[in-house]
């Protein structure tokens, strides 16, 4: 049994600790708090600890468990509220009361509960790890699949269906080194990747719903997105939105760090809200770690790992999640303070050197995949990391480093903030990597002008910039008309397409079919003001244009609705506009 | 070990005394230290190795020397007695009365470093609190069980404002009790008679508990206050289930107090020499505010920080706004252009206003009115630093409304006087009158219903006026 010698904050050092091997959960003190091997020299092993070391003192024991730092896996997963080592804080509530007290435990899986298992394999088949072997509707939107572990494979001599409870024996594999039983759960150490057959390029988009996001800046599903931001951007609002509306099957949201309040929300919204494809609650497709700020600092470090591993699981079984990680930038100060108790030389801004490599492993474990099993089966990790860079200024290593690796970059800008124009979303310093890999998709699915018309209101978006440089200068009354007319339509692209409400009950989901539609409105508004103004028309005039509500009111319309409407509103505007257009050319 | 004394410091290093020949002392204990000639100190053990501890000392050094000192160890973290009896007392750092009250007796003895609100148990805050100043709660609406900071710079009316706040404050149509706790960390004795007096002329005084570190007394204990104000805070809210607004003020020289420490225990140092561990150490006083499922009380907070050199981006500020729900921001302009409160609202934000406005909580204009207001003013903003260039001439017509919105806003919205109440009704209905110079068209932000059944009456009189 290892003795205490010293203890730091968090860092516990230990004598004499039996077999210790890196990474090994160990138990420390009476009070058993959990905490996990990171060094080792001469005898001595050093321990972080998962949880707060007041009282600990030189003398106290430490007992190696002899296990890395694991997730439990297995149906039950969904709909819990975790902490960064998989305590599920429902449980702990029970059995501690509103605060979080130390040395608690309590098993991830509900033991008790049974599940209905049907199994889809037959006595006698060939099975390898991988395969699925049977399914427990796990909620109602989603199939568990049970899998056979990795690391087994052999024939299958046993398998039963009825209702079983995770600790069950379900059945068993016949190996080459003997019969392995097989339960509904398995254990996976989380800093281990999950490993996969190989990873294909991404060819489809994630839907959000968020058209300054399909529309301008799209993620594949598989993809990595960086979301750094000033306090007060949104950062939050938008992984909100985006764990409440992507089209994955499963969404897994790591608080990191940040605010107890956030996850309450989603504790709160999540079960009342209904995913707009099945009809059914969020919360029956989310799985929730929660780390806040004030809660350990080591298991924060971990909640990243915890959350990974989880999703994983799930892609193996064929699903496509979504990873929300809020925020990053917590998780790599875990590390510094870490690094900083075991006084390791510091790099960028205390940093340890290894901030990137750790970073760059993360974000790796994302991917568009081909299972690892000997039945095909493709899944995918799309990882939305939100990083919150010290002052707004993302020259700080964190974000250099999670830009270095991620591919696609949503900028949110501090003043567009401050004038409430959300998402705060920077249209000029953004961009997707994906954009050409999918275009053919939306070119495909939503229609076939899809990138021209993008292309067009970039291109407005990008003018608008030069001009403002120029009204800074001379004012807004010295410029031509023509470019009147372009700062117009590039105020009506900013302000009713890419401003999107996320508290309004229509606004919050904007279809793909509608993103479209609406885009393609403007521009074509855009169109004819532009041919107007050519044949002479005022500006001052077309500012007054009744018709401009049509475009004003597009955001109220319902989805459904909005194919009428729109096609109503071009004729309209078409009507308006052709005398004037035709007025200046008096030929025909 | 306990009721040992030990003599054997090998070292004093700032706030720091190196203890040697301890064997097992526990990390975060509490030890109490007698100097040479009598007097005692209290400290905190901040790291221990075997055969020897590290120990940080609350209060000065001065006149402490290696050998004649004794150190005890009490064997237990800090803690503090806490009771009802403590509403309308002043206290320091330490917890121990300073007015010429007698000593709290009996009470519950608790930890000051309370345990993590588990995020489970937590209750979405979401009751409006009206506090009479229409930036707060027009703009960015404060809800029971939130931490709302006031980002300010020195000469600033900050104190002003918070006191305001604890005097109007109320949650409309509940008659609950109520009590401010006060902390104030390395102020000046006329910042503190300012709030002692406030409280005494308001009567507020019987409902509120002060902790007081005036900048004369010793840094460290600065380290602690908060967190026994927050402690004592819990008890009052969740056992004598009232509800809680805590101020403290100011934060920049908690932080101060914080890099001390750790320059002290020669840490590697993280933004401008604060620790690394600043934004952790930070979210414990600031995550202890919140409510909790089926208890009638909560936590309140507003800290006050004084930005250094009004840079936002100072680690001060910027840890504190990732951490807080929001920010109210105070502004040198607008204090010179004579408006008080000086709040400017763009960097301002409350993240929960959401769930404490619309209908049935203030008025279900409220979300569109706040949104359209906001944007109407920053566009407002930067035609006046436009013009500044460009000649108001060369401003269009439609311009130069937005430019008089921003104008009047300031003046009429923004400003009130010190002691002007607002209701919430008074300030959306004026927020509706300063939109009504505006177009129609540019109305974007509001539901055309509301503009109808509250915005076109303003303008109807206006048109007769």
């Amino acid at each position: 049994m290892g003795i205490i010698v010293k203890v730091s904050g968090p860092v516990v050092v230990a004598k004499d600790v039996e077999n210790a091997k890196m990474y090994d959960v160990v138990r420390v003190s009476d009070l058993g708090l959990v905490g996990e091997i990171i060094k080792l020299s001469s005898g001595d092993t050093t321990i972080q600890v998962y949880e707060d070391t007041s009282g600990i003192r030189p003398g106290d024991k430490v007992e190696n468990t002899g296990r890395p730092l694991s997730v439990e896996l297995g149906p039950g997963l969904l709909k819990s509220i975790y902490d960064g080592i998989q305590r599920p804080l429902n449980i702990i509530r029970e059995k501690s009361g509103d605060f979080i007290r130390r040395g608690l435990t309590a098993p991830p899986l509900d033991t008790k509960k049974e599940w209905e298992f049907r199994p889809t394999a037959r006595v006698g088949d060939r099975v390898s790890q991988g395969d699925v072997v049977g399914e427990v509707q796990e909620t109602d939107l989603i199939n568990h699949k049970i899998m056979i572990p990795l690391g087994i494979s052999g024939q299958l001599e046993k398998l039963e269906s009825g209702k079983f409870t995770i600790e069950d024996v379900i059945g068993s594999v016949k190996t080459d080194k003997g019969s392995v039983k097989l339960y509904m759960r398995q254990y996976w150490p989380v800093r281990n990747i999950r490993p996969v057959k190989r990873k294909l390029p991404p060819s489809e988009p994630l839907v959000t719903g968020q058209r300054v996001i399909d529309t301008f800046f799209p993620v594949a599903k598989g993809g990595t997105v960086a979301v750094p931001g000033p306090f007060g951007s949104g950062k939050t609002v938008v992984q909100h939105q985006l764990s409440k509306w992507a089209d994955s099957d499963i969404v897994v949201y790591v608080g990191c760090g940040e605010r107890g309040n956030e996850m309450t929300e989603i504790l709160t919204t999540f079960p009342e809200l209904l995913d707009p494809r099945s009809g059914k609650p969020l919360m029956e497709r989310t799985v929730l770690i929660a780390n806040t700020s004030n809660m350990p600092v080591a298991a924060r470090e971990a909640s990243i790992y915890t959350g990974i591993s989880i999703a994983e699981y799930y892609r193996d079984m064929g699903y496509n999640i979504a990873l929300m990680a809020d925020s990053t930038s917590r998780w790599a100060e875990a590390l510094r303070e870490i690094s900083g108790r075991l006084e390791e030389m510091p790099g960028e801004e205390g940093y340890p050197a290894y901030l990137g490599r750790k970073v760059s492993e993360f974000y790796e474990r994302s991917g568009n995949c081909v299972i690892r099993s000997s039945q095909e089966r493709l899944g995918s990790i799309t990882i939305v990391g939100a990083v919150s860079p010290a002052g707004g200024d993302i020259s700080e290593p964190v974000s250099q480093n999670t830009l270095r690796v991620t591919r696609v970059f949503w900028a949110l800008d501090a003043s567009l903030a401050s004038r409430r124009h959300f998402p705060s979303i920077n249209w000029l310093n953004s961009y997707s990597l994906y954009r050409n890999d999918l275009s053919p998709w939306f070119n495909k699915n939503v229609s076939a002008g899809w990138s021209d018309t993008y292309a067009e209101a970039m291109s407005i978006l990008q003018k608008e910039a030069e001009l403002q440089e120029i009204v800074q200068l001379v004012g807004y009354d010295a410029l031509p008309e023509i470019e009147k007319a372009t700062l117009d339509t590039a105020r009506l692209i900013r302000e009713d397409f890419l401003q999107q409400s996320a508290f309004d009950e229509i606004d919050t989901y904007c279809s793909l079919g509608k993103q479209g539609m609406m885009l393609s409105m403007i521009t074509s508004f855009g169109e004819w003001q532009t041919h107007a103004v050519e044949k002479g028309t005022l500006m001052a005039q077309i500012q007054g244009l009744k018709v401009r509500e049509r475009i004003s009111r597009m955001k109220e319309i319902k989805d459904q609705d909005f194919k009428q409407y729109y096609e109503d509103s071009i004729k309209e505007i078409e009507t308006v506009f052709r005398p004037l257009v035709a007025g200046g050319v008096k030929s025909d | 070990m306990i009721n040992v004394n030990y003599r054997s410091i090998s070292q004093i290093n700032g706030p720091l005394l190196f203890v040697e020949g301890i064997e097992n002392a526990a990390y975060n204990e509490i030890v109490e230290i007698t100097m040479e000639n009598g007097e005692t100190r209290t400290g905190q053990v901040l790291e221990s190795r075997k055969g020897i501890a590290i120990v940080q000392v609350f209060g000065p050094t001065l006149g402490m020397n290696t050998t004649g000192t004794r150190v005890k160890f009490t064997g237990s973290t800090a803690r503090v007695s806490v009771s009802s009896q403590m509403l309308g007392r002043v206290f320091n750092g330490l917890a121990q009365p300073t007015d010429d009250g007698p000593g709290i007796i009996g009470g519950e003895k608790i930890e000051i470093v309370g345990d993590a609100i588990n995020p489970y148990s937590r209750e979405e805050p979401s009751e409006f609190i009206e506090t009479g100043v229409s930036t707060i709660d027009g703009m960015n609406t404060l809800v029971r069980g939130q931490k709302l900071p006031i980002f300010s710079g020195s000469g600033l009316p900050h104190n002003q404002l918070a006191a305001q706040i604890a005097r109007q404050a109320k949650v409309k149509g509940k008659d609950e009790s109520f009590a401010v706790i006060f902390g104030a960390m390395g102020i000046t004795s006329e910042e503190a008679n300012y709030f002692i007096n406030e409280f005494r002329s308001t009567g507020a005084i019987s409902r509120s508990v002060l902790f007081l570190n005036l900048s004369s007394d010793p840094s460290m204990e600065r380290i602690i206050l908060p967190r026994i104000a927050l402690s004592t805070a819990e008890y009052l809210a969740y056992t004598e289930k009232m509800h809680i607004l805590v101020i403290l003020t100011d934060m920049t020289n908690y932080c101060e107090a914080l890099r001390e420490i750790s320059s002290a225990r020669e840490e590697v140092p993280g933004r401008r020499g604060y620790p690394g561990y600043m934004y952790t150490d930070l979210s414990t006083i600031y995550e202890r505010a919140g409510k909790i499922k089926g208890k009638s009380g909560s936590i309140t907070q507003i800290p006050i920080l004084t930005m250094p050199g009004d840079d936002i981006t100072h680690p001060i500020p910027d840890l504190t706004g990732y951490i807080t729900e929001g920010q109210i921001v105070l502004s040198r302009d607008l204090l010179r252009g004579g408006i008080y409160p000086p709040v400017n609202v763009l960097p301002s934000l409350s993240r929960l206003m959401n769930q404490g406005i619309g209908a049935g909580r203030t008025r279900e204009d409220h979300r569109g009115l706040a949104d359209q207001i906001y944007s109407a003013y920053a566009n407002g903003r930067d035609l006046r630093s436009l013009s500044a260039i460009v000649g108001e001439e060369a401003l269009s017509k439609n311009d130069k409304t937005y430019l008089k919105f921003a104008t009047d806003y300031e003046k009429r919205y923004v400003n009130q006087a010190l002691d002007e109440d607002r209701s919430i009704e008074e300030t959306l209905d004026l927020g509706w009158e300063l939109l009504s110079i505006l177009p129609e068209s540019d109305m974007k932000r509001v539901k055309r219903e509301h503009v109808a059944k509250y915005g076109k009456r303003r303008k109807e009189e206006d048109a007769v006026s």
